[in-house]
């Protein structure tokens, strides 16, 4: 600011304060914000499913009928009789409210699992990009074989093991669903710790595990967000396989999966039980699947 | 090649074996036995059928039993079908089982692939975005729920198809459709996004500029690096079909290999499960190994080594 001197000192802020405002540029997460709005799927989707979240977290409450109540009167009543919106299921259970319930379950477990998946593959995998060698090619080696394992049967053999308990869904689930994240993580922290930032953290003298933590793992956001959003709606699919083949959440409490198999039993005297549940569940995993797609496009635009 | 065979089989060694240890334990952790029924045997009959099967003795060395006759080829009897052996079971399944995996596979590629090039060809026209939101929704309509709507159609209301059951080519066309549906989507995903790169590269210019038909171009030239990325894929699809056919089974009532898997594992039928998981991690190594080849023979580029 040179010739700043024999401005009036108003005048001088002003241009300061427009010089910020000029050298303000816009950052990678705005310019991704950007991208993503203007993606009518994904915004289109957001919309949808905040409202789903919001009905799965306050709906239940709202119903008229709670998702384990049995009324004898009820049984088989199609959709909009007897103050059942939605119909009622064989033990005459309003659809509505176990509607809800099952699509409060299938969010928790999506969400609870992937943290689950999260966690580990983070961890797994920053820890393998970063300490690299032979350690590495170990530790990624483990990832590749469990990756050729069929895993659908040892979730099957966890839940006859330690029976149908809805936390153990969580962590079994979780547990097979982290080896993509970890190889996003690994991919990542490989180009990463060749930067100057980790170089300059290292020469301060910190520990690997500092370094990892501190700046490694904030600056895999970009990606591990993308995927997060992506396997949100494969765990939501896995836990629904289990659900129908009866090995998922135990009655009365109930799940989309759950739902959708007990409504193919009974489709053809009632097929609103198969009908609304499917509907919900695509709509789900079209919302996360979109949002995910958008994400990728708007952080990672050259992919497109 | 041969050392690649070599190094890959010593990989596929262990982990085969890694899996017959982790289910034999998670198996038998598991509480109940196959011999527990309605009815209560009494003591003493249950203890001779446990020592009949060599259940009395200790863990570890009913595990070191098991493995050395699986190492001699002797997958055990069924413990809950008196008298059929597992390797009974597992042949009168496994051709149900492959049909359906295969014939799956094949459709998906199939279509995955030509859906894949047009939409690829048409770049952002109204063909592709069509495809693609087909691909979409048949990444996120699941088999449970594609099969029974589809019975519900063509089986129930229009009468053209069987609903369930084994009985002649007719019955395999629903089951067959539903399994490839979700592989259609992601295969034809991955074969525009690959066909999209390729037609960009120089290779595909200085074809054009000889001037090549359009035919060759795409099918000669472009197919083969384009779906790269598809073969690698294989191994993933696989089991993807895998984890579909235990649904499939049970919706159509299939006499496969999946639905021996689920009753076994629900009733502690400990050989059969046991004879099962080693049949289908057998399978999705080997067709691991074949994608490997696969991807070597069709990009000079990678060295198998």
């Amino acid at each position: 600011m040179s010739q700043g001197n024999s401005m009036t000192p108003a005048a001088h802020q002003g241009s300061q304060t427009m010089e910020r405002a000029a050298v303000k540029g816009r950052s990678l997460w705005d310019d991704a914000r950007r991208r993503l709005l203007a993606n009518r799927a994904a915004t289109i989707s957001m919309g949808l499913l905040i409202a789903l979240v919001f009905l799965a977290i306050v709906g239940p409450f709202l119903t008229p009928f709670t998702y384990d109540q049995i009324n004898k009167n009820d049984v088989w009543a199609s959709p909009l009789t007897a103050g059942h919106l939605m119909g009622a299921d064989s033990l005459g259970r309003d659809l509505l409210a176990r509607l809800l319930v099952g699509l409060r379950v299938s969010l928790a477990i999506g969400v609870v699992a992937t943290a689950v998946s999260l966690v580990i593959g983070v961890i797994w995998g920053a820890t393998a990009g970063y300490l690299g060698g032979r350690i590495d090619e170990l530790m990624m080696r483990l990832v590749d074989i469990l990756y050729s394992l069929p895993f659908i049967f040892f979730v099957i053999l966890l839940m006859v093991t330690f029976g149908r308990n809805i936390i153990l869904i969580f962590l079994a689930i979780g547990a097979v669903e982290w080896l993509t994240m970890s190889r996003i993580v690994r991919g990542q922290t490989l180009s990463l710790k060749q930067k100057e930032f980790v170089e300059a953290a290292r020469a301060a003298g910190l520990s690997d595990q500092a370094i990892i933590t501190r700046h490694i793992v904030p600056n895999l956001l970009g990606p591990v967000v993308v995927y997060v959003t992506l396997t949100i709606p494969a765990v939501i699919l896995a836990e629904s396989f289990l659900s129908f083949l009866g090995m998922g959440v135990q009655e009365p409490l109930t799940s989309l999966g759950t739902l959708i198999s007990q409504g193919a039993q009974d489709m053809e005297a009632a097929p609103w039980l198969l009908i609304f549940p499917s509907v919900t569940m695509v709509a789900t995993l079209m919302c996360f699947n979109f949002i995910g797609d958008g994400l990728r496009d708007a952080i990672d635009p050259k992919d497109r | 090649m041969f050392r690649f065979l070599l190094r890959r089989l010593m990989v596929a060694v262990p982990t085969l074996f890694l899996v017959v240890t982790a289910a034999f334990f998670m198996m038998r952790a598991a509480p109940g036995n196959p011999f527990d029924s309605d009815r209560k045997l009494p003591p003493e009959v249950e203890r001779s059928i446990m020592a009949k099967y060599g259940m009395d003795r200790p863990l570890g060395e009913q595990y070191v039993a098991y493995v050395s006759n699986v190492l001699q080829g002797d997958l055990g009897p069924s413990l809950k079908y008196k008298d059929k052996s597992v390797a009974e079971l597992i042949s009168e399944g496994l051709p149900t089982s492959a049909t359906i995996g295969l014939s799956a596979l094949t459709l998906a590629c199939l279509v995955g692939i030509g859906l894949g090039i047009i939409a690829a060809l048409r770049q952002n026209q109204m063909i592709d975005n069509v495809t693609m939101a087909i691909a979409v929704l048949g990444v996120c309509i699941p088999t449970f729920v594609t099969a029974p709507l589809l019975v519900l159609v063509f089986a129930a209301n229009l009468g053209w198809l069987p609903t369930a059951g084994l009985n002649g080519i007719r019955s395999l066309i629903l089951p067959v459709t539903v399994l490839a549906l979700p592989q259609i989507a992601i295969i034809s995903r991955l074969t525009r996004a690959g066909m999209i790169e390729v037609l960009r590269s120089n290779y595909i210019r200085t074809a054009r500029a000889k001037g090549l038909s359009e035919a060759r171009i795409v099918l000669g030239h472009g197919l083969r690096a384009a779906i790269l990325p598809l073969v690698s894929y294989l191994g993933p699809a696989c089991a993807g079909l895998l984890t579909g056919s235990l649904v499939i089974e049970k919706i159509f009532s299939l006499p496969g290999l999946g639905k021996s898997f689920v009753i076994g594992a629900l009733q502690r039928d400990y050989t059969v499960v046991m004879g099962v998981v080693i049949v289908y991690a057998g399978l999705i190594l080997l067709l691991n190994l074949l994608a490997d080849i696969a991807y070597a023979l069709l990009d000079p580029r990678v060295k198998l080594s």
